[in-house]
């Protein structure tokens, strides 16, 4: 095969994606962008100039940007350990807990806002804290929703990595502490970078939460769109901030392309090995990371605890009754379709949204993974790379608003398309699988493929004996993520389910809005299902094994 | 070599793409002129019987296209005015009007078979007198849990200006006017009862005898209130003059919370016809529907607002429990439309602090 026709290949490849990317995603917000910027059809800027001076709009960027960076930070700081002792240590249990970390990934918005304020707010059991309406009941929740993304992206990646450098090390003399951080946190790096990038731009864009438990009083750049769009309906103040978020998400994603090393690192490379090397018996050394996981377990627990209590509640009496009554449509038919039809519902879109998701991750992933061999196209890999990021960093309000005056003919006409929900889904599960995958396939060494390959081997059984092995547990954690991002998605599922179908977070808010116990009790009963099968099916998914390759 | 994996995945993504929007279902009959579209409020609701009667009567099949609360219907349908996102709109409220009308988002539509009782809530401002029909009314009013003042041995607050009484310090929670319709109505009853000078210095009083803003009506109503299920601190939360019904304990005859009738701000909500719709004729049918009998007397059970026909049914516990106010406090649509985003911004600034 010629270089050419590799090259025209690759590029055929990544034009699916980038397609997809194009309509669902840059159409749309360049469409919402062009109608604040061109009001009356021609170019005019004053509007979102002043926007960006207004001290409102300074205070949302600031405040943004510190809530977000501090979340990051947090989340990192307890998932990391969590992930190691989940991952890496023979706790008892430990299948379980990972599937309970994961539940808060999937509650919907406006739940988890009930579930913390009924904790923080002054009459709650956490009350006396002071925290509700605070920045830091924010930052908490923030870190609720994403320390799954840290503990199941670095985890799988952690559970790989071959003991035995770590052991080196210390039969040389390192303490714990120097084996951590010269041998152990090197070889994490890719995929805590990842982790960190998915889980700012998750913080930033944040909206349901914020919106909650920030009350009026705290805003960012995210609910600003969004009472912009949806209340004042000032179009080029809106436009500015979400150039602005754009920016800022643009830069991010830069910083964190330069700490990514270069394609001749070698800091990164994985060795396959099996569990049994891999996973050790738990020890004295491990307290620390027990203790920060006890506090993570705490943290997570707590709320969906009081979730499950108030659904078991009914009347000041135990009662499964608002269980019972997720069969039907709530009282005097307030739902169109009973709730476990709108479970049906979001299974099935989940399953399509998944396969579309992991395809064109893996699709993306490859590419990006490939050997650039000029400086120019290694760019370009990378700004490839990078771009699949972006409809994470930028405001759902403004891709859902310009669904509407951009999507609003055949053949992509939103109103009425039911495919376009699992693959507006996709597109927000993307970034995740390509975070997750990418590092795992960036570290293979390339000379085992070149070995592969000049031994005889075909490219599938390169593939499927050289990078699959390396490559298999990344793509389950990531087939899971995409699973549950797709169960939990509301932003853009509420705008474009068909009435007669929607799923299950899209009834849950339905439900809430609505006067009477009954209709609360089943709003609660319902995320706790959602939570419960998310974690279950995420826990099954990690636990399967892929034909002989993992048992080597 | 590693080329052909390429191929592979190309060759892979297609078939998947087919598989997954077949999986999705069959594509709906959309712009065809068997089908009404109606854009409306996340809180529609109605039995699939009342439906069918509309779509029996007329032959036309109905789709419903929920679209946020009554700001975003409202915001986009103009955003879509060139090429409108359905047939007909229910639920703009008076609040609204003025903007969907000046955007000329709304077709000519006089309805037949007004009843009476509803001419009184036709917006005066409506130039044609036809775009926008009356379909239901709800009173946003302060609520104050009865069982709660019972027992502090406190006389409940029934007024404005009580709510800024020392005795009532720290008891008062209501949604934000900028994240919330009925945190909206309740900032116009303050400024329809206090006046374009006074509205602010009565906020900064509000605030300042520890009134608690949150964002939505779920979260005062279910957190923060004390009565209603919730188990929170404050016994005076906004809801709505159709709220206390809901709040009879099981085996009881008694609401134990009550609306402060005095406090109220009527909110309407209109059905009309869009301009540029593929099928004007199933939507005039529509708006029409909505002021029938069949459709009035479902309102007050499925969306707990009361029916613009004052012969329409209402539930037995509504007669008794939910009393509308006998004089609500009125703002001109027109006024708030011109002044909408100057009194929230001001509400903001004074919130905030």
């Amino acid at each position: 095969m010629t270089g050419r026709r590799y090259v025209v290949l690759a590029v055929l490849a990544g034009a699916v994606p980038l397609a997809v990317l194009g309509v669902f995603f840059v159409v749309p917000v360049l469409g919402m962008v062009g109608l604040g910027f061109f009001p009356d059809g021609r170019l005019d800027l004053t509007g979102a100039a002043e926007t960006l001076v207004r001290p409102r709009v300074l205070g949302a960027l600031w405040f943004t940007l510190w809530s977000s960076v501090a979340a990051t930070a947090l989340t990192l700081l307890l998932g990391l350990p969590t992930a190691h002792l989940l991952y890496r240590v023979q706790l008892p249990g430990r299948h379980l807990l990972r599937g309970l970390v994961t539940m808060p990934f999937v509650l919907p918005t406006v739940v988890v806002g009930v579930a913390f304020r009924t904790l923080l707010a002054p009459s709650g059991p956490l009350g006396f804290l002071g925290l509700d309406g605070t920045p830091v009941a924010i930052v908490a929740a923030l870190v609720f929703f994403n320390i799954s993304v840290v503990v199941r992206t670095v985890g799988p990646w952690w559970e790989g990595l071959d003991r035995r450098r770590e052991e080196a090390a210390a039969a040389l003399g390192a303490t714990p502490v120097q084996v951590l951080r010269t041998v152990t946190l090197p070889a994490l790096r890719p995929a805590i970078t990842g982790a960190a990038s998915v889980v700012f731009l998750f913080s930033a864009t944040a909206f349901g939460v914020v919106l909650t438990l920030g009350g009026v009083r705290y805003s960012t750049v995210e609910t600003e769109i969004y009472l912009l769009t949806t209340q004042f309906l000032d179009l080029p103040a809106a436009a500015a901030l979400s150039i602005l978020q754009v920016v800022v998400v643009v830069g991010l994603l830069v910083l964190a392309g330069r700490t990514r090393p270069s394609e001749d690192g070698g800091t990164d490379r994985v060795d396959r090995v099996d569990r049994r090397t891999a996973v050790r018996r738990l020890r004295r050394g491990d307290l620390p990371a027990g203790v920060v996981t006890v506090l993570v377990l705490a943290l997570v627990c707590t709320p969906v605890l009081s979730l499950v209590v108030r659904s078991l509640r009914v009347d000041d009496r135990w009662s499964l009754r608002n269980y019972a009554a997720l069969g039907g449509t709530g009282g005097s038919d307030a739902l169109l379709v009973p709730v476990t039809t709108a479970l049906a519902n979001s299974l099935r879109v989940a399953v399509d949204a998944t396969v579309l998701a992991l395809v064109l991750g893996l699709v993306v992933s490859v590419l990006v993974t490939r050997p650039a061999r000029s400086p120019g196209r290694r760019r370009l890999l990378g700004l490839f790379d990078g771009v699949f990021m972006l409809p994470l960093g930028v405001s759902a309000v403004t891709v859902g608003f310009g669904f509407l005056v951009t999507l609003d003919q055949p053949p992509v006409d939103f109103r009425g398309s039911p495919w376009l929900v699992p693959v507006a889904q996709a597109m927000v599960a993307l970034p995740l699988v390509v975070r997750t995958v990418t590092p795992a396939l960036r570290g293979i060494d390339p000379r085992q493929r070149e070995a592969a390959a000049a031994l005889g081997a075909g490219p599938l059984r390169v593939l499927t004996s050289v990078e699959l092995p390396v490559a298999w547990r990344p793509v389950l954690a990531a087939t899971g993520f995409a699973f549950a991002v797709s169960l939990g998605e509301f932003g853009a599922t509420s705008f474009l389910a068909r009435p007669d179908r929607p799923t299950l977070p899209v009834v849950v808010f339905e439900l809430i809005g609505r006067p009477g116990g009954e209709s609360f009790g089943m709003a609660l009963a319902a995320s706790v299902v959602l939570a419960a099968i998310t974690a279950t099916v995420m826990v099954a998914v990690e636990r399967l094994r892929v034909g002989t390759v993992g048992a080597f | 070599m590693p080329s052909k994996t390429w191929i592979v995945a190309a060759a892979l993504v297609p078939p998947l793409l087919v598989a997954c929007s077949a999986g999705g279902g069959s594509s709906p009959s959309d712009n065809d002129s068997s089908t009404v579209t109606l854009v409306t409020h996340d809180s529609w609701s109605m039995p699939k019987k009342v439906m069918a009667q509309f779509e029996r009567e007329s032959g036309y099949e109905l789709e419903v296209l929920r679209s946020g609360d009554a700001g975003q219907v409202t915001n986009k349908l103009v955003l879509t005015a060139e090429n409108p996102i359905g047939d007909a709109v229910y639920g703009i409220d008076n609040t609204f009007a003025s903007r969907a009308m000046d955007a000329g988002v709304l077709a000519d539509h006089e309805p037949t078979d007004l009843p009476d009782s509803a001419s009184a809530y036709v917006l005066p401002d409506d130039q044609s007198g036809s775009t926008l029909t009356p379909v239901d009314w709800s009173d946003v009013c302060v609520n104050v849990d009865l069982e709660w003042f019972d027992a502090e041995g406190i006389e409940p607050p029934r007024t404005l200006d009580d709510l800024t009484d020392p005795t009532y310090k720290d008891l008062f929670v209501t949604p934000g006017a900028s994240t919330s319709s009925p945190g909206f109505a309740f900032l116009l009853a303050t400024i329809g009862r206090y006046g374009e000078d006074g509205w602010l210095a009565y906020w900064e009083r509000l605030v300042a005898n520890g009134a608690r803003v949150v964002s939505g009506w779920s979260d005062a109503y279910e957190v923060d209130f004390t009565a209603a299920g919730g188990e929170g601190d404050r016994p005076i939360v906004l809801s709505y003059a159709s709220s206390p019904p809901f709040t009879i304990p099981e085996g009881k005859q008694r609401p134990t919370t009550a609306a402060l009738l005095d406090t109220c701000f009527r909110q309407v909500e209109y059905a009309g016809v869009l301009a540029g719709s593929d099928n004007p004729q199933g939507a005039a049918e529509l708006v029409d529907f909505m002021t029938s009998r069949t459709f009035q007397d479902a309102l007050a059970e499925n969306m707990y607002v009361f029916p613009v026909d004052d012969e329409a049914t209402l539930p037995p516990l509504w007669k008794r429990w939910a009393e509308p106010a006998p004089a609500p406090i009125d703002l001109p649509a027109a006024d708030v439309a011109q002044n909408r985003d100057d009194w929230l911004r001001a509400w903001s600034d004074v919130t905030a602090r």
